[in-house]
């Protein structure tokens, strides 16, 4: 049920820039967002969905997920650009202004339709939904039940505290509530959690802080927005020796216990039990994307 | 010439290309102008390029001028289109200077 697809970094590609859409996949990021919504001025709407278009059409994106941020369907452009889009069956697309179940089966069903007339398996572009509203907050839940398609949970930084009527600052408490939601919601449906960005690339040391505390609080990754935040997000997203030493122990106690046909695992005369199994192995996971040496246990 | 339409898509930005296509029933055919770095190696192909676009769009008159800074032939086609579809709506807009 748990999505595995590692998504430590989902870096924002501008719809209207043709070099950047060239060299998406070059920076290092898990995820690419080739970006219709807020990254394009209202004029070249137009021109960004074709140019996208076209994009993944010529261009083979290798070793990265490509998504596309399309624009919600309640604006005037969000029919168009599914209608450019889903035909070319990227991974995933991000789905913003995502208020209610009502929104992703809306989003879901046209998708399915598009699928259908272009020889596509209805089902495979996935959803990620992006809440940006206190409303979209407390129906987060339903949000991510509302189709299979969604894998991810993601939120608005900028539009969510805008709408609750939040102060932006640097330490960012004023994300402490819907990053909870967003996590526990996710949890909940088996799919990922998804941070927002970090707005100054000039600052380093503070986007690895918050990169690491999302990552406790629970996240799978952070969205960003230049290509010099990935190396630090990956770098807050990459477990420790400790972490992994510990996690490598664990599955091979799990191993051990499973070749021997009993449920009982034991690590250090302590018990362990299916979640600490679950961390252990998500923490391998990280740690192999990362390149890190795994330290025998 | 009262018929003349103009859409102008793209930039003289890196990797783009500045495209003007004006839609003019009165032309012969389509009169394509390439000011490119790559137009000795490319040149052939990006005027295929231009000419399957914009017929593809339906305008078999008119003029094409391109200052192309690099484009791969995907944004090359999409600068066009995007020009050619907003001639068609009658979408003037600053025209290119050349």
């Amino acid at each position: 049920m748990m999505e595995r697809r590692l998504r430590r970094t989902s870096l924002y590609i501008p719809g209207t820039n043709p070099g950047m859409l060239a060299n998406a996949s070059v920076y290092g990021a898990d995820s690419i967002i080739l970006d219709l919504e807020d990254g394009v001025p209202v004029s070249e709407k137009d021109a960004a969905r074709i140019l996208v278009r076209n994009a993944l059409r010529a261009i083979r994106y290798r070793g990265v997920e490509v998504t596309v941020r399309v624009n919600a369907l309640c604006t005037p452009f969000g029919k168009d650009d599914f209608e450019e889009i889903i035909p070319l069956a990227p991974d995933a697309i991000r789905l913003p202004k995502c208020e209610s179940a009502e929104d992703v089966r809306q989003a879901d069903a046209l998708m399915s339709e598009l699928e259908s007339r272009n020889g596509i398996q209805p089902g495979t572009v996935q959803i990620i939904a992006i809440t940006e509203s206190a409303s979209g907050g407390t129906k987060l839940s339903e949000i991510a039940a509302a189709s299979p398609r969604i894998a991810a949970l993601n939120y608005g930084a900028e539009d969510y505290t805008a709408d609750i009527g939040a102060v932006r600052t640097k330490e960012g408490h004023e994300l402490d509530d819907i990053r909870a939601k967003v996590i526990v919601a996710a949890r909940i449906a088996g799919v990922q959690a998804l941070d927002s960005v970090f707005g100054d690339v000039n600052d380093m040391d503070g986007l690895y802080a918050e990169a690491f505390r999302v990552r406790q609080l629970g996240f799978d990754g952070k969205s960003v927005i230049h290509p010099r935040q990935i190396s630090v997000v990956h770098s807050a997203f990459t477990p420790s020796e400790k972490e992994i030493g510990f996690a490598e122990r664990v599955m091979k106690a799990f191993h051990e216990a499973a070749s021997r046909g009993t449920g009982v695992i034991a690590l250090d005369g302590r018990m362990i039990d299916a979640p600490v199994v679950a961390r252990a192995q998500k923490i391998i996971a990280l740690a192999e994307a990362a390149g890190c040496l795994l330290i025998e246990g | 010439m009262n018929n003349e339409r103009t859409g102008v898509s793209g930039s003289l930005e890196s990797c783009d290309a500045l495209v003007m296509v004006v839609f003019s029933p009165d032309c012969e055919g389509l009169e394509i102008e390439i000011d490119s770095p790559s137009i000795a190696s490319f040149g052939e192909e990006m005027r295929k390029a231009v000419r399957e676009t914009l017929e593809s769009a339906g305008i078999f008159r008119g003029i094409v001028k391109i200052q192309d800074r690099g484009s791969l032939d995907c944004t090359l086609r999409a600068r066009v289109e995007t020009a050619a579809r907003r001639a068609l709506a009658g979408d003037v807009r600053e025209k290119v200077n050349t």
